[in-house]
């Protein structure tokens, strides 16, 4: 790699600082903030606090509702992330093999990443809406088969498909990006040895894709958990019956309709932390077994 | 065991054509290299029998069978890779042996297999090890290895020595000639480089700008070349060209500072006034004092090769070279003589670029008579 070496000090902290600012204003502030608020008793008018050590934590986990908006979230970062991996990497294989027309077929499948997320959630909205979306005809031929704004089930199942639609075309780059970084002559290789498309693909192509793939499975993850407000909020309000209440639509709807700045501040950080765990987690145990060539 | 049979042959790139209707026998257990600067469309030719390219027209007929459509597993060929293509998280067994494994041979078998082919190219020390930790010559063996024991009838090199040092590389050479005369597969060897086609072909094939300019053992290449192309192409250091023009009158041709080369009158006779390409190898010349010999040149500068010197000179301006054992001292910019060996002569038409071959058209002309 190479290296720039200042020799005035002055000019490098110049150079780095509009980064420094951007990172202290935008993250550590906020951070440092939220940790403060976790530790204390915030009015919700404003005016005074008082220092509360891990009262509001202790609430939380004592609070059978917080436990199910961690399963909840869970279960739909698990869900979300292996469709929208899965279906990503169908589409990029495709795409690899460079038939016709796959420069436009291109752009179609990285466009979706380019589409705010609320207006996923709208459009989603409306497909899955049972009574006058696309799913009604199929509720007209089995009555009662979908229903989301009744069943918590479906709900989860409708926001998982939005969120991992949203994310398809971020893990389509990248796929698509490791795919063609593998030598052309080790697939040819593969030819020549008798390997068949699938046998290439299984013992070749995929393989080498691992840490792509780990990088994309950690990104994902992460951004279920993190990300999903936009979705959930046009979506279903974290609805039925709080059965979409995932841990980042709780925050909101504790902190900013609850008016508990305090109760907000702590999920925030457990959520932080959870995250942080899940990195680590990933890069300690999946990424040794990812083979870097 | 396969013979292969290029007929009228073509590739094109949308528009472009980049292989221009080749023709080529290749007998079964022959060894023949394809020679060409690159951009020649050598790699395509022979990318074309592995069915790595798809065959714009022409047939490629491997074994009786035509293979146009055929993939490549089909084809029985085996190929190694200029830039090796090992599989980067497979161990070297694992790599030699994938062929096998693909083709359902049970582990055991396939392991024993792989102990003897690796044993052969000097790797049973090496089969743990991953492609990342072998040196460049190992990685070559392994593509090799995994060449090998496909046991294939047909075997297709391309560049595969052009990533390796000088020495390795005459190393590898003379091992692929070895594992060739052990295994006796129709080979098919792609190179730029003359030295590896002439130490290492039964027959060479000289490719240019998409056309095969001659076929040829090596000697006969380098002595009869058929264009201006090959003849400048084969042959280090390369063959001194001077223009002339063909006086019937005199039965020779006139160089551009009036000199005569005396050529037989049938052809000069048959050719008279036509713009010519004399060739000379530097190696067929000698040097004597100015005034002697045919031509007179001046000196620029001399080059040490060891064996002998490389003498540089102009003639009218144009480089010339002359290769000689001898040692002759001689100034910069003073004028020296060059003797020529008139039985060692090339002769070419400047506009076709086609060798006159002096002595098959004296001879047919005299039958005609």
């Amino acid at each position: 790699m190479r290296r720039a070496y200042f020799r005035n000090n002055w000019i490098a902290a110049l150079v780095v600082a509009p980064q420094l600012l951007i990172i202290f204003v935008f993250f550590y502030w906020p951070t440092s903030q939220a940790l403060y608020w976790a530790f204390t008793f915030e009015q919700p008018w404003g005016g005074g606090n008082e220092w509360a050590g891990f009262e509001n934590f202790r609430n939380l986990l004592t609070d059978d509702r917080y436990w199910h908006s961690i399963r909840v979230s869970i279960v739909y970062a698990a869900g979300a992330t292996v469709l929208s991996m899965s279906a990503a990497l169908i589409l990029a294989v495709f795409a690899d093999r460079q038939l016709r027309g796959y420069r436009a077929y291109r752009i179609g499948a990285i466009w979706p990443y380019a589409v705010a997320a609320p207006a996923v959630g709208l459009a989603f909205r409306f497909i899955f809406n049972p009574s006058a979306g696309v799913m009604s005809y199929v509720n007209e031929a089995f009555p009662g088969f979908w229903d989301p704004i009744l069943n918590g089930d479906h709900a989860l199942i409708m926001v998982m498909i939005a969120g991992a639609w949203k994310q398809v075309a971020y893990n389509f780059i990248f796929f698509l990006a490791g795919l063609q970084a593998i030598p052309r002559s080790l697939i040819e290789a593969g030819a020549m040895d008798g390997a068949s498309i699938l046998r290439r693909m299984r013992d070749i192509q995929l393989p080498l894709l691992a840490p792509t793939f780990f990088f994309v499975l950690v990104i994902n993850i992460n951004d279920s958990f993190t990300d999903s407000f936009g979705i959930v909020d046009t979506m279903t309000a974290g609805g039925p019956a709080r059965a979409t209440n995932l841990m980042v639509y709780k925050i909101y709807v504790d902190g900013f309709r609850g008016l508990d700045y305090s109760g907000a501040a702590a999920q925030s950080i457990i959520l932080m932390l959870l995250v942080i765990a899940l990195t680590v987690v990933q890069f300690r145990y999946i990424e040794r077994r990812v083979h870097y060539t | 065991m396969a013979d292969i049979d290029i007929r009228e042959v073509r590739k094109s790139y949308g528009k472009d054509e980049v292989i221009h209707g080749v023709n080529l026998h290749i007998a079964n257990g022959e060894f023949v290299v394809i020679l060409g600067p690159s951009g020649c469309g050598k790699s395509t030719l022979l990318r074309m029998i592995a069915g790595l390219e798809d065959i714009t027209d022409g047939e490629v007929v491997i074994g009786g069978s035509v293979v146009n459509d055929l993939e490549p597993r089909y084809r029985g060929c085996a190929m190694v890779f200029q830039n090796y293509a090992l599989y980067p998280h497979f161990n070297v067994a694992d790599n030699i042996g994938y062929a096998l494994k693909v083709a359902g041979v049970k582990k055991a078998e396939r392991m024993e297999k792989v102990a003897a082919v690796a044993r052969s190219v000097g790797l049973e020390d090496f089969l743990d090890r991953k492609p990342g930790q072998l040196s460049g010559g190992q990685r070559q063996r392994v593509a090799m290895a995994r060449a090998i024991i496909r046991e294939p009838g047909v075997f297709l090199f391309d560049e595969p020595l052009s990533n390796l040092d000088a020495k390795l590389r005459v190393q590898m050479r003379h091992e692929i000639r070895r594992i060739h005369s052990r295994i006796k597969a129709t080979s098919v060897f792609v190179t730029h480089d003359q030295h590896e086609g002439m130490t290492l072909a039964d027959r060479m094939v000289i490719m240019n700008k998409g056309t095969i300019d001659q076929v040829g053992t090596p000697a006969e290449v380098y002595r009869y070349p058929a264009t201006i192309y090959v003849a400048g192409f084969i042959g280090s250091p390369a063959m001194n060209f001077l223009p002339g023009e063909i006086a019937a009158d005199r039965a020779a041709v006139m160089l551009g500072d009036g000199t005569a080369i005396p050529i037989p009158a049938q052809v000069a006779r048959n050719r008279d006034r036509q713009m010519v390409t004399l060739g000379l190898r530097p190696e067929d010349l000698t040097l004597g004092d100015a005034g002697a010999g045919t031509v007179t040149a001046q000196f620029e500068f001399y080059e040490e090769t060891g064996a002998a010197g490389l003498y540089h000179l102009l003639i009218e301006d144009l480089p010339f070279q002359v290769l000689t054992k001898e040692a002759r001292p001689v100034q910069e910019g003073a004028p020296v003589g060059v003797a020529f060996d008139f039985d060692k002569l090339h002769l070419f038409d400047s506009d076709s670029g086609q060798r006159i071959d002096l002595r098959t058209e004296t001879r047919v002309m005299e039958a005609a008579q």
